[in-house]
């Protein structure tokens, strides 16, 4: 780990250390590893406000103090080398990255699932936008004349800080988690989202109909505030695999529902499989609210994301609904958690999991019902599929009831492609491998039906790739 | 029946292995085009081991030679079999959960036909047999045999046959578990089948599927062997006398 002075020394010889003189012009990315001067040359150029500097290095402080987890695939994690990440870089650097740096597997992937070239230069991270400028204007138009702010969070610092300020580390505060931590202290890019109240956003929003901003930081910071009665679908991510040359992500996402809100928050993640994608996502849900994660984890090295939804207000809903597809050398450890802690919430969590080769997928979740609670009602169901005899998956559910009127349902099933079903399909003239695929995307309809069409179809065909070589 | 038709379905010397047990000991069996036998034998005669074997289940270690339409199948696996035109209806058909009745169903169609069928059309002619079987149409969105009850499971068995047109169908205790309605249902299905040609045997236990399906040959099947072939008279023979009469002919060998 780099030298960590304290906070009152920094700033002083700031530019004689570093030579900035024009951040705009020379300053291209923090030296490697994590420390105090990092943070600070993060949140100077930025031109941040006061709080947000200190609220940096405070948490950079408890990331340095907070030890590993000692959960999850703490053999994996003990791989980070967190001296060797470059914790900020600036996008215009990213956009003059080159496209022959891209390594082959990942440009292959881009031409079977016939992406165009635009949008593979953006997902490669070689540019940074790929919609255009028309759709972009139109969706923002229609917007901004709803009084929607989607901007990146970055920009909703600077153009709309109160009500940053006044939401921002209310759901996930920085001590939440080392690495909830790490975002807090060094986080960049991501989206702000605020919907005023009563209304509903009619399309999905897209991180990618921002333009000119830092989509898909590794360390991204995403706020999105529905006021009471709004209504908001925000779709993070996309289906086609995201390289990144950079070996960990670690974001921070907090929603907040207020009354009668409704947020959906779709996700799915195809990081190349060097990645160490560590992610803290968590909602409140006031009264009568309901926030949905619909949440698909494909790519990755380690995955450890267990979405939450704390049910502060009478009759809230919370509900996370979930697929992750461990291929070999992948570990899935994602889960969910619900926190009930006013009467009459529901919940409901829906863990599916597929492992093949030497993948591993666990699914861990934590139900908690607080005292005086009364009436509430949790399902959890875990279904995983294994293909092959070294696959393996786990299920670490844990229930934390302390109200006796409350209603749990818990249930885990295990399955394999069985060679009864296998039989079954291929006696109807439906090859091996077509077979297979076509199990498999039985085990994930439930899923790919909550998606909208164009994600569904390609999250389809991504399967298809990923089942490719699984035959025998 | 067409006899002067070539035989659609020829096996001959088939024996079957399930791990050590010699299970099916020889069985020779020839069916033409638009004939309907029925192999009836006790439960745990070796019947349903039988039909997967021949299906190519890959459990079951299977000798002998099976001849589709004229062409050496015996070392084919199920797929390739099933596109050369042969079917298993299963005694228990397995649940897909998350695949559509109808997705499947065109899948199996355009692989037994070698193309791919537009979707209204494939549509039409699906729903046109459902009405055949007096399903109703909401079925073809429901996910493949899960939580079908089990005369819901046959019926989509015969929807199969129906819409898969085979050469040579093998219907595994099609029978069983049916109320008199859905059997009737069954049997309609079975009888259309024949009469665009299919080769059909019918593995069953009892005899009261053969009161609407009349079938042209009457195998009995006991201890892995056919005992004995006759006419229908034969079924009728079976349901009074049971099967114990025969005994001696299956320890005999057959015959």
């Amino acid at each position: 780990m780099a030298s960590t002075p304290t906070v009152a020394d920094i700033g002083s010889d700031y530019s004689r250390r570093y030579g900035f003189h024009d951040p705009e012009e020379y300053f291209m990315r923090t030296p490697k590893g994590l420390s105090h001067e990092v943070v600070e040359a993060i949140s100077l150029l930025k031109k941040e406000p006061e709080w947000m500097r200190a609220f940096r290095h405070k948490a950079l402080d408890v990331f340095l103090a907070k030890p590993m987890p000692t959960w999850g695939d703490t053999a994996m994690l003990s791989e980070i080398d967190f001296d060797n990440i470059t914790y900020y870089v600036r996008a215009t650097e990213k956009q003059e990255k080159s496209w022959d740096e891209v390594p082959e597997n990942v440009k292959r992937t881009f031409d079977r699932l016939g992406i165009p070239e635009a949008e593979r230069k953006f997902l490669a991270g070689v540019s940074a936008q790929y919609e255009s400028e028309v759709v972009y204007h139109s969706v923002k138009e229609e917007l901004t004349k709803q009084g929607v702010i989607f901007l990146d969070m970055d920009s909703g610092l600077r153009e709309h800080e109160d009500l940053v300020r006044k939401h921002f580390a209310t759901v996930i505060p920085a001590a939440d988690n080392k690495f909830a931590a790490l975002n807090s202290a060094v986080w960049s890019g991501g989206s702000f989202i605020y919907v005023p109240k009563n209304v509903e956003v009619a399309i999905p929003l897209q991180a990618y109909f921002r333009i000119n901003a830092e989509r898909m930081g590794q360390f991204e910071r995403t706020l999105i505030i529905a006021d009471e009665g709004a209504k908001v679908h925000y779709i993070e991510g996309c289906t086609a695999p995201v390289y990144s040359t950079n070996s960990l992500h670690s974001a921070v996402v907090e929603l907040i529902a207020m009354k009668r809100a409704r947020i959906r928050y779709t996700t799915i993640q195809n990081w190349s499989n060097n990645i160490y994608n560590l992610v803290t996502k968590r909602a409140v849900a006031h009264e009568d609210a309901v926030v949905e994660w619909v949440d698909g984890n494909i790519g990755s090295k380690l995955t450890m994301k267990y979405p939450a939804v704390i049910l502060k207000g009478e009759r809230a809903h919370g509900e996370v609904l979930s697929i992750a597809f461990a291929g070999p050398g992948q570990h899935q450890d994602a889960g969910a958690k619900m926190t009930h802690l006013a009467p009459n919430t529901t919940s409901k969590i829906t863990s599916k999991s597929i492992s093949k080769g030497t993948g591993r997928s666990s699914y861990r979740g934590l139900v908690k019902v607080r005292k005086g609670a009364h009436g509430c009602k949790t399902s959890v169901q875990c279904d995983a599929l294994l293909i092959g005899d070294a696959a393996r998956t786990d299920t670490y559910p844990t229930m934390e009831i302390a109200e006796d009127q409350v209603r749990v349902e818990h249930e885990a099933r295990v399955s394999k492609i069985g060679d009864e079903q296998l039989f079954y399909l291929r006696s109807r003239g439906i090859r091996d491998d077509q077979a297979r695929l076509m199990i498999v995307n039985g085990f994930i309809e439930p899923f790919v039906k909550e998606l909208p069409m164009e994600y569904a179809v390609e999250l389809n065909r991504l399967i298809e790739l990923e089942m490719e070589g699984s035959v025998g | 029946m067409n006899t002067n038709a070539k035989p659609t379905f020829q096996c001959s010397g088939i024996h079957i292995h399930i791990g050590e047990k010699e299970v099916v000991k020889g069985v020779d069996l020839t069916v033409l085009p638009g004939e309907i036998h029925a192999i009836m034998g006790p439960n745990g005669s070796g019947k349903s081991t039988l039909a997967n074997g021949l299906m190519g289940h890959p459990a079951y270690a299977v000798e002998g030679t099976v001849m589709l339409a004229g062409e050496d199948v015996s070392a084919m696996p199920p797929d390739e079999k099933a596109r050369k035109g042969m079917f298993l209806a299963f005694q228990y058909p397995v649940a897909v959960p998350g695949v559509t009745v109808a997705s499947f169903l065109r899948a199996a169609v355009s692989a037994v036909r070698g193309v791919d069928v537009p979707v209204r059309e494939f549509r039409k002619e699906l729903l046109a047999r459902m009405e055949d079987l007096e399903m109703d149409p909401a079925f073809a969105g429901r996910y493949l045999n899960d939580g079908f009850s089990g005369g819901e499971k046959k019926r989509v068995e015969i929807l199969q046959l129906l819409m898969l047109k085979p050469r040579f169908a093998l219907l595994d205790e099609t029978d069983s578990g049916l109320d008199i309605d859905a059997l009737k249902v069954v049997a309609k299905g079975i009888n259309a089948a024949a009469s665009n040609d299919t080769g059909l045997v019918l593995v069953t236990h009892y005899q009261r599927l053969l009161n609407y399906v009349h079938p042209d040959v009457v195998h009995v099947f006991m201890e892995g062997r056919i005992v004995r072939a006759g006419g229908p008279e034969l079924a009728l023979e079976l349901e009074e006398r049971g099967y114990d009469w025969l005994e001696p002919a299956a320890a005999a060998g057959g015959v």
